[in-house]
Order: structure tokens, then sequence, then C-alpha cells
């Protein structure tokens, strides 16, 4: 059963009438549980848990401490290609966007290498536009090559492989799989997504299923969040992880709670999550999945990043450039959305110590 | 004459062994050493960073302090046996922590593997401190493999929820030869105390000092009631009884003149 199938089941399930009728009662009964079923992680996405922000805060960071102690894994993006065949109106790859397209060369990978892991980064997530074409398989199984020189975490955000696809990639190396939903919602998926191989809204939602078949380590989850309603995409997303750690025990499942940024074209995003929200679901996450890794990116802000630390936070990036190539460019353009959060690794690094965490560089090894 | 607990051919007189895992900040480590009187500090292979100083757990613990690398993040036998052999040649040391986790829910131990990786690593000279499910069977077989200690869990990895494995530790403590001591899931000093007067060999602890609000003042704690109860081990515990034992009322009439 894939969780397509699992998905399904929910199609006559109506969430604003389930919402509506959350009370106080049900919010607290599901905080104070110490295993919570489907319908306690609804309870608090609820608006009623707004009431309760602290409390459920509180027992976040207590589950939080004693799985992964007060360390934070840092990472950056390296991107390689901004050639894509999608044309997602919220992402600045989008073919309809009439933007610079370039794909990396080996050397200009080994130059990129070179700075990042200067930084001190001793993990990368490879991100990429899809396009079989200018970034088939095996350019990415030279990337993965060099890479392997430079870091011992090696991640990748692409485009949606089958099972020899990302077969290959593990036996090069490659640790976990980075991939969102965009949207759980099929209909709106289907609108937002209408050329290209992304349109397959099926084959998409079970990538994740296909990298777990794959014996990746790491498998990363999440909707883009603004494209649709809050509740009922965190509770997919939720719903999709809690499913992958069924599937594939031996895997470590994360989620990420990507906030739609400003980005080139004309994409306003149709709701607008607000920090509590955010805060409201990392924490519904934490209570849900006891053991899941949970990544800020730079699209948030410095300070909001500084104060999630405690609410659960296991891994973020630094010093990060969304742009192809973008750490040893001169100047700036065309990155895939606008880095929020600009501090070096140094500075975030001060900032997780003066937050009384340890930000840890290095989590993995090469065997 | 002192209480020595020789394993791997190493004399220590502590009985307490550390994990690393879980700190603020690598500042704590040589605290947290002395306040405990640790002498064994377990160490994540993966979290080794030569490259930045600042971060690498190893710069921070004492030269006097024996490192126990752990195969922390291994799947399989084959996993751990890899990651071994990085931390042979990066901490020189033979002693390894077999840790193998197939499942990321609860982080139970796969005995299997263990009992596997117990057997290559043995033969290639490892001290292999084999971490388990308090199983007999499986233990045996890691005692058969070559394995030189046993190191049972009391309750799932960093739940804090003390001994709840106490019956089958016991078990263990009876049949296996080789030292048993318990890691993960001591949450109080007092579970610590009950693991000892049991006889096990050592304890191992991690979370519970580092999610305390003093990890200092806790490690401290800890080897008060290590040692207290290794004492009362070592002092017989008396009889436990569920009623008090006034008189003899069964054969107390030999007392009678006949």
């Amino acid at each position: 059963m894939t969780f397509y199938d699992i998905k399904q089941k929910y199609n006559t399930f109506n969430f604003e009438k389930y919402i509506a009728n959350v009370s106080d009662e049900m919010v607290k009964n599901s905080i104070q549980k110490e295993s919570l079923d489907e319908m306690d992680f609804l309870n608090l996405l609820s608006p009623k848990t707004l009431n309760y922000i602290e409390d459920i805060a509180q027992k976040a960071h207590e589950i939080s401490l004693k799985h992964f102690g007060k360390s934070i894994l840092l990472y950056a993006p390296l991107y390689v290609s901004n050639f894509c065949i999608n044309n997602c109106v919220y992402c600045s790859f989008s073919t309809s966007n009439n933007i610079k397209r370039e794909v990396l060369s080996f050397g200009e990978i080994e130059e990129n290498c070179k700075i990042i892991s200067g930084y001190g980064i001793r993990h990368i997530l490879l991100v990429t536009g899809e396009s079989n074409v200018k970034t088939p398989l095996d350019y990415l199984k030279k990337c993965i090559e060099i890479l392997k020189k430079y870091f011992d975490g090696v991640d990748m955000e692409l485009y949606p492989l089958d099972e020899n696809g990302y077969k290959t990639l593990a036996n090069a190396g490659v640790d976990g799989l980075t991939i969102y939903q965009e949207t759980y919602n099929e209909n709106l998926y289907k609108i937002l997504h209408t050329k290209g191989a992304k349109a397959d809204y099926k084959y998409r939602l079970e990538t994740c299923e296909r990298a777990g078949a794959a014996n990746f380590r790491n498998l990363n989850v999440g909707a883009l969040l603004g494209l649709n309603d809050f509740v009922s995409e965190i509770f997919f997303a939720g719903a999709h992880a809690k499913h992958l750690q069924k599937k594939f025990p031996s895997a470590e499942i994360g989620m990420s709670f990507p906030r739609l940024r400003p980005a080139m074209g004309t994409y306003h995003p149709k709701t607008i999550i607000t920090n509590k929200n955010l805060i409201q679901a990392i924490c519904a996450v934490r209570l849900f999945i006891n053991r899941i890794n949970v990544t800020v990116s730079t699209r948030e802000s410095n300070n909001l990043r500084n104060n999630l630390i405690p609410l659960g936070i296991t891994k973020m990036s630094a010093a990060s450039s969304t742009e192809v190539g973008g750490y040893t460019k001169k100047e700036h353009f065309d990155g895939q959305f606008e880095v929020n959060d600009i501090a070096t690794v140094e500075e975030v690094k001060e900032m997780i110590y003066q937050k009384g965490y340890q930000p840890v560089m290095k989590d993995w090894t090469i065997l | 004459m002192k209480d020595i607990l020789n394993i791997a051919g190493i004399d220590l007189e502590s009985r307490i062994f550390i994990g690393s895992g879980k700190f603020p900040n690598n500042e704590f480590i040589p605290k947290i050493i002395e306040s405990s009187e640790a002498q064994v500090m377990t160490v994540a292979v993966r979290r080794f960073d030569f490259e930045n100083p600042k971060e690498n757990i190893l710069s921070y613990i004492p030269k006097n302090i024996r490192i126990m690398p752990n195969t922390s993040g291994a799947r399989n036998a084959d996993e751990a046996v890899r990651i071994a052999h990085i931390a042979k040649a990066a901490a020189k040391t033979d002693l390894i922590k077999i840790e193998i986790i197939n499942d990321n829910e609860y982080l139970l131990p796969d005995n299997y593997q263990t009992a596997r990786a117990c057997e290559v690593l043995s033969k290639e000279g490892f001290k292999a401190f084999a971490y388990m499910n308090a199983d007999l069977y499986a233990a045996r077989d890691m005692q058969n493999a070559g394995a030189t200690a046993i190191m049972p869990l009391g309750s799932p990895i960093g739940t804090n929820k003390g001994l709840k494995t106490r019956e089958m530790v016991k078990i263990l403590i009876e049949e296996i030869e080789l030292p048993i001591i318990v890691d993960a899931g001591l949450g109080k000093p007092s579970d610590a105390c009950e693991c000892m007067e049991l006889g096990c060999a050592a304890v191992m602890i991690n979370t519970a000092i580092s999610s305390s609000q003093n990890p200092v003042l806790m490690a401290e704690a800890f080897k008060d009631a290590v040692n207290a109860g290794r004492k009362a081990f070592l002092a017989k515990i008396g009889i436990v009884s569920d009623r008090a034992k006034a008189s003899s009322p069964l054969t107390g009439f030999l007392q009678d003149k006949e």
C-alpha cells in the first residue's frame, strides 16, 4: 500500500467540519497523550490549539530534548542547474520565466564545493531543476563523486526518478532525498502543474517510497505552505511522514515547512501562514512523530530561526545560495527564491551556541 | 581492597560509562567526566569531525579517558563493521560499541545483526561491546561470537523510563559470563543504583544527564548512585520479605519441653 492509497481514504473526509468541532478538551487531551493517532494530530492543527500554543511548545521542546538533545545539524544547498521542463507558477525556474539558464560544469562544481566546505559545512544538499536532458542520471552520478570528496553527507532534491534511478544514486553514495509534494490536494496540484513530468500527482506522491525501496537513509517531505489551506496540507504531510516511517523503519524521516517566498513571476500565495501557525505545525508534528527530523532553511528570517531552535528543529541550512553555482559568483540574481537569512556559517553557529544549543557540522561518515 | 572492573584488559575504578551525543555544548564534556568520575566515554563515529575542531567532541575528551567509539547509524552488520574500521583508524582503539538500529521509531537494536557484527569484529581483534535488546539467546550468541561485554537496554533509548527490562537483565546477569552493562533508558540515579544492586558490572548514561537542568550535578548524582548500588551488591542485600517475621508459628513448638 502506498501513501496514495491511504490518502484516498480521506477523499470524503470534511476537514472544515471536523476542525470546527474540535473542543478545548480534545486539544488538551491530544497534547498530553504519549502516543498520538491521526485525529489527535488533526486536533493539534485546529485553531483551538492556538489557545494552548505555549503548552504544545513545552511538550514539543521536552520530546525533542529527549530524542535529539541540544544539537542542530547544519547543511548548505548547492544548485547545479536551473533548466526545468515544468511550469510551476510559484517557482522562478518555471519554463515561463525568462531567466538565464545554466548547468554547472564539473569544474564549477568543484570550485563551489571548495568554498562551501571552506565554511566548515560537511553536509550538502544538491538541488537541480527537472531536466533529464540537461541533468541526466550520469551527470548526477558524476556530481555525487565530486561532492563525496568534500562532504560527509550528500542529500539530493531533484526531480522524481524510478526505483532503479534511486538505486543508482544510492550506490553512488547519496544518503537522502528531499522532495516536496508542493500541495497534497490532487485537484489543486493538477491546476498548478499542467505541463511536464510533474503533472503526474501520483508519481510524485510515491517518489519517497521508490527512494525508500532503494535504501535511502534520509527521506524528507513537505508541502509548500501558502499554496493551499494550512490544516489539510500539514495533516497530509505529517501522515505521509508517518507512513514512510512505518514502511521504511531504517530510514530517518524528516519534514520541512517551506513557506512561499517571493520568486520570479506573478504568483501570490493563496494563504499566508503566520509565524504562530508555523510554530503550531512544527510542534504538532513533533508530538505526532517524536523522532522526526525538522529542517528550517534560510527561507525564514534569522530572528525566527533563532526562536524556532528549542521547539524541535534538528537541521538548518546556513550561508545558502539558491542560485546555480551561487557560491562562486560575484553578481547575484535569479535564485530559486529569495534567501531571507543571509547570516554566515560562523554567525549561525554563534546564534545556536547563544541559544544554549550545539551546532553539529558532521553527523555522518561515508562508508 | 579496591573494587576494580577489569574489562577488555583495562582496569577501571569507575562503573559509569558516559554517552556524549546530547550535550548543549562540548565544553560540558570535561566537566561531566570530572563530576561523574567516569573513565570511559562513548562517541559516535559519525560525529568525529576533524575539520571543525570546535565542534569535534574528541577535542574535549581528556587524554586519560578511554574513548569507546560507537557505530551509531549502522543499519546492519556490514555497515557496523565498516564504521568500526573507520573508528579504529581515526581513534586508534580496539574498543567498539556495536550499535545496529534498523528502526528509527523506537531505536531498538537489531540483535541478530549485532551478533553477526560481534563475530566479524571479534575475529579481527576488536573488543566488542554489544548494545542489545535484553534477550538471553541473543546474549549467548554474542558471547559465543567473542563479544567483550553485553549491553542490554533498560528501556528504549532517550525515554528515561528506567529499568523496564529488569527481569530479563537479571537472567542475563545469572546466565552470561561477560560483564553486563545496562545501556539506554535509565532516567534517574535510582535506576542506575537498581542495576548495580542487581549485579550489573556498570551502567551507561547519556540522556538522563544531558537533559537535566544541571548536567554536572546530575552526573555526580549518578556517580553516587552507582557507587551505592555497587557497594550494596558487594555487601549482599538482605532477604526481602513480604511480612514481618517476629516468631516461628510453624516450628516454634520445637522449643517446648517435651
